[in-house]
């Protein structure tokens, strides 16, 4: 078996495929490029939360006739945003449900005309009441959305947990909440796009999944598959927030391009992303758990509510995730979860690293360590106590059939931070003193691929092809964002075919050229495509050595020797493969039972923290990171994974606060919202164990979003290990602090005069 | 925009003029009318250190420079980092130690590194934090890029020894 071998590219940290272009600053991305007469184009949103739109003015000290407009009215085919349901309009129509929704687009040849013609646009509107709050939509007195503001709820059920009550020990509440986050990639969201007659569309963008944009093109314009192309620019980051909201720009430049004749180019400007595109799911987790005296689960009631904004995008998909990873890595008898995702007129919430599990994450690793105070016992203890192990069945009923060392994971954890010894100096250096320093832990999984049976439905196509000038391309949609797609799976096709890793480079993605390999998201790239390019590197050595004379042992000359053979007698030399499921695989959509994930990466996390008890600062001092992601494809990419989730995860914590008033980003500059800066983070220190998964890419497992879902509460935990304070909503700012220790400390100092 | 005035300056070791409107931010100046464009905009508000070129050997945002104030200015971007097809010291660790994840903050952070390492050809670990805090990256967490800077002084080192 191939992940058993020994590898020569696979395995090491052979350089970033595109890293040199970065380096000397000519990769292209979107706003590098130019097109013949290229026009430029800008969007007139909502000015309020929800109401219906009257009226739209031109004030007269433009000149119109210079400009191309585009509304609703324009568009060819179906208003919508194609995702899973069609419930976002492409471009408002008649009314609007939250604030920066898009209604009306304007292009021209200069941009610096664009901004006074986008001010000369008056809407006028009769305003309706909106829902800001999970707890204003839950209690549905307005409804905002369907007949119910219920985009979606889960019911998973294992065991009786209403039956466990009677025989508990302990039983241990919590309420937990997070905020939202915004992605903040570095390039915001950009396309240029082209209309033409005869070709259709043409999308250039920065983007994370072109056959989604693809797909959504099609129904806006109402044309046949061959009549949409998309082809992804060098992308400057995306965290999850270039997966759906490319198919809502996409549709208006190019409504813009049909329109006025011209390209069109769209790249926002950091206040228009901030305030305008999707961001994490703010939540709300209550837990319920009853314990033996022995410190073992009974039974875990959990109820997960989500704000999903606006419209339904892939708030679904998120609810799964979070509900899926609400449990936490731990064994127990009973469990309910009970969730919903709620309509409110904010912006959609969509797609972030993570996906639903670092907020449901959140949750109930700081709510073992409530339990572990609750019923007097450590929280490394109680973790220990109730992790899962080989063979055992998670709350949807999955049998651990991979090795599950999640023990070990923790005794390197504390091994490498010498955590005990560290938590007793803290414990005598805290007294007296100013700072307060803490430890705080968290135990997590996150599972790889599409939830259930969503890699079969996405039945991923990929493969490998050999050009005449005697280079092997990989063929995917999979695209490169900075992750490393290009370079993991470059080096699996090379391993495979015996090149070197110069031989092989990425063909265009760009779905004119490249098959559908499924959308780049949910840690599944090295996983479950690196499985597929590794199949049919292997199935196109076979096929050379069928029909070409390829021999048994070959050098690089003799291989493309071989497929320039091939290639004059059969045409191309192409190997596809599509998807296959991992045998034995049962998943039931309906009651949520059975194979949750293919295969779950592990991880123990572990945050130190100084709290500043005169600033009231919180301040991440050392970060420990030990995972368990099957085979590391490339140890420097796979560290720097791992180090910026953890530096996002951080920033989530203690750093970044969406501030809405009115249903508007009010803090929609990079002035004002913080995110973790150069001399902000810690020391990372990043340790892996590898245990090869036979279905994945030489091994792979999920790598990408696993370390956001861990900082937030080993943070939190480590503050309360600190300062003795339970702190259960995140992002926790100073003020935050403040408002808890200030007090605190009052008492504290009444009590003692 | 209001009329242009002619603007004359050296460009990784060229001299150029270009006819620009006086208040045209230099980012646009580099990117539209040099066609460098390597810099790149992140927030146009000075915070994210993206758009970062040095301007008469000083670190600067180049999205808050009016073209007129870079009238008569030596200015270097990231396309003159590398020399006669030679990757420039932090470029080679950059690649090396993977301080380059979507590439976007990273002609912006070379700029920064290039700086630092002019003023302080060994910096600790804390001078690095200090001379890159103003150039955000979001994909990884710097700790990479702290490295790169401190493979590159000592490559740099290793090269002044020689």
């Amino acid at each position: 078996m191939s992940t058993s071998a020994k590898t020569r590219i696979v395995g090491a940290s052979v350089p970033r495929k595109e890293g040199v272009d970065k380096l000397l600053g000519r990769a292209r991305y979107v706003d590098d490029i130019e097109k013949e007469g290229m026009w430029y184009g800008a969007t007139v949103r909502s000015t309020i939360p929800r109401g219906l739109i009257q009226f739209i003015g031109f004030d007269r000290r433009i000149d119109w006739t210079e400009f191309t407009v585009v509304t609703a009215a324009d568009v060819p085919g179906k208003n919508h945003v194609q995702l899973i349901a069609a419930d976002q309009p492409c471009l408002a129509d008649g009314k609007v449900n939250h604030c920066d929704e898009p209604i009306l687009l304007l292009a021209h040849p200069d941009k610096y005309k664009l901004r006074e013609a986008v001010g000369a646009v008056h809407v006028e509107y009769e305003p309706l009441p909106p829902v800001f709050t999970i707890e204003d939509s839950e209690r549905q007195d307005v409804i905002v959305w369907g007949a119910d503001n219920l985009f979606k709820s889960f019911l998973l059920e294992k065991g009786d947990v209403e039956a466990a009550w009677a025989h508990a020990a302990h039983i241990v509440e919590g309420e937990y909440r997070t905020g939202a986050q915004e992605h903040l990639y570095i390039e915001n969201n950009g396309v240029i796009a082209e209309f033409d007659a005869e070709r259709g569309v043409t999308v250039w963008g920065s983007l994370q999944c072109p056959y989604y944009v693809h797909r959504s093109l099609a129904a806006v314009f109402d044309l046949p598959e061959d009549k949409v192309r998309v082809i992804q620019t060098e992308t400057g980051g995306a965290f999850g927030g270039k997966e759906d909201f490319p198919s809502t720009l996409a549709a208006h430049a190019a409504l813009l391009a049909m329109k006025s004749g011209h390209a069109i180019k769209m790249v926002y400007d950091r206040m228009e992303d901030l305030a305008a595109t999707t961001k994490r799911h703010p939540s709300r987790v209550r837990h319920r758990t009853a314990l033996d005296r022995d410190g073992k689960l009974l039974a875990m009631d959990i109820d997960l509510a989500t704000d999903g904004g606006a419209y339904s995008t892939l708030s679904s998909t998120v609810l799964s995730r979070a509900t899926l990873h609400s449990p936490g890595p731990y064994v127990c008898p009973n469990v309910r979860v009970r969730s919903h995702s709620w309509a409110t007129n904010t912006v959609p919430y969509g797609a972030f690293r993570g996906f639903g599990a670092p907020q449901a994450c959140f949750a109930i690793e700081r709510h073992m360590d409530e339990i572990a105070s609750a019923i007097g016992v450590d929280p490394i203890e109680l973790r220990r106590r109730n992790f899962l192990h080989d063979g055992d069945t998670t709350a949807t009923e999955q049998v651990m059939r991979e090795p599950v060392i999640l023990d070990k994971l923790l005794d390197r954890a504390l091994a490498v931070s010498d955590y005990h010894a560290r938590r007793a100096r803290f414990a005598r250096e805290n007294q007296g003193g100013a700072i307060k320093r803490g430890l705080g832990i968290a135990a997590f999984y996150h599972g790889s691929g599409f939830t259930g049976s969503g890699e079969r439905y996405l039945n991923s196509l990929a493969g490998v092809d050999v050009t005449a000038g005697a280079r092997v391309r990989v063929l995917v949609s999979s695209t490169e964002f900075g992750q490393g797609t290009n370079t993991v799976l470059t080096q699996m096709a090379a391993e495979a075919i015996g090149l070197d890793y110069a031989d092989v480079e990425m063909a265009p993605p760009d779905t004119g050229i490249v098959p559908n390999s499924g959308p780049t998201v949910a840690s599944r790239t090295a996983m479950v495509v690196g499985r597929l390019i590794e199949r049919a590197s292997l199935q196109l050595v076979a096929m050379l050595r069928e029909h070409a004379g390829l021999g048994a042992e070959y050098t690089r000359d003799e291989f493309f020797a071989a497929c320039a053979r091939y290639r004059a007698a059969h045409g191309d030399v192409v190997s596809l493969v599509r998807y296959e499921p991992p045998p034995g695989i049962f998943w039931d959509d309906q009651k949520y039972r059975g194979e949750a994930y293919p295969a779950f990466a592990w991880a123990v996390q572990i945050a130190q923290v100084a709290v500043d008890t005169v600033t009231y600062s919180a301040e991440v001092e050392e970060f420990w990171s030990v995972q368990e992601v099957g085979r590391v494809i490339n140890p420097v990419l796979a560290g720097g994974q791992i180090e910026g989730g953890i530096a996002q995860g951080i920033g989530y914590a203690l750093y970044e606060k969406v501030i809405l008033q009115n249903g508007h980003m009010a803090n929609n500059q990079m002035t004002n919202y913080i995110m973790p800066t150069a001399e902000d983070v810690p020391p990372i220190h990043v340790y892996f164990e590898e245990i090869p998964f036979r279905h994945g890419g030489y091994g792979a497992k999920g790598i990408g979003e696993l370390p956001h879902d861990g900082p937030a509460p080993a943070i939190l935990n480590a503050i309360k290990d600190a300062t003795g304070v339970r702190f259960s909503a995140i992002p926790l700012l100073p003020e935050d602090l403040f408002s808890r220790l200030a007090t605190r400390h009052s008492v504290e100092e009444a009590a003692a005069v | 925009m209001s009329a242009c005035v002619n603007i004359r300056f050296n460009v990784n070791g060229e001299s150029r003029a270009i006819d620009a409107p006086p208040m045209k931010r230099l980012l646009d100046v580099l990117r539209e009318d040099l066609r460098l464009i390597g810099t790149k905009e992140g927030c146009g508000e000075g915070e994210c250190g993206s758009c970062s070129v040095r301007m008469n050997g000083e670190l600067v945002n180049s999205c808050l420079v009016p073209a007129l104030q870079a009238d008569g200015a030596t200015i270097e971007t990231v396309e003159g980092l590398a020399r006669n097809g030679e990757l420039h010291p932090l470029q080679r660790a950059f690649l090396a130690c993977g301080g380059a994840q979507c590439g976007i903050c990273t002609p912006g952070m070379l700029m920064a590194a290039a700086h630092l390492l002019k003023h302080n050809p060994h910096p600790g670990m804390a001078e690095i934090r200090e001379g890159l805090a103003g150039n955000l990256c979001r994909c990884t967490g710097f700790i990479r890029i702290f490295e790169s800077v401190v493979a590159a002084a000592a490559s740099e080192q290793a090269a002044d020894a020689r």
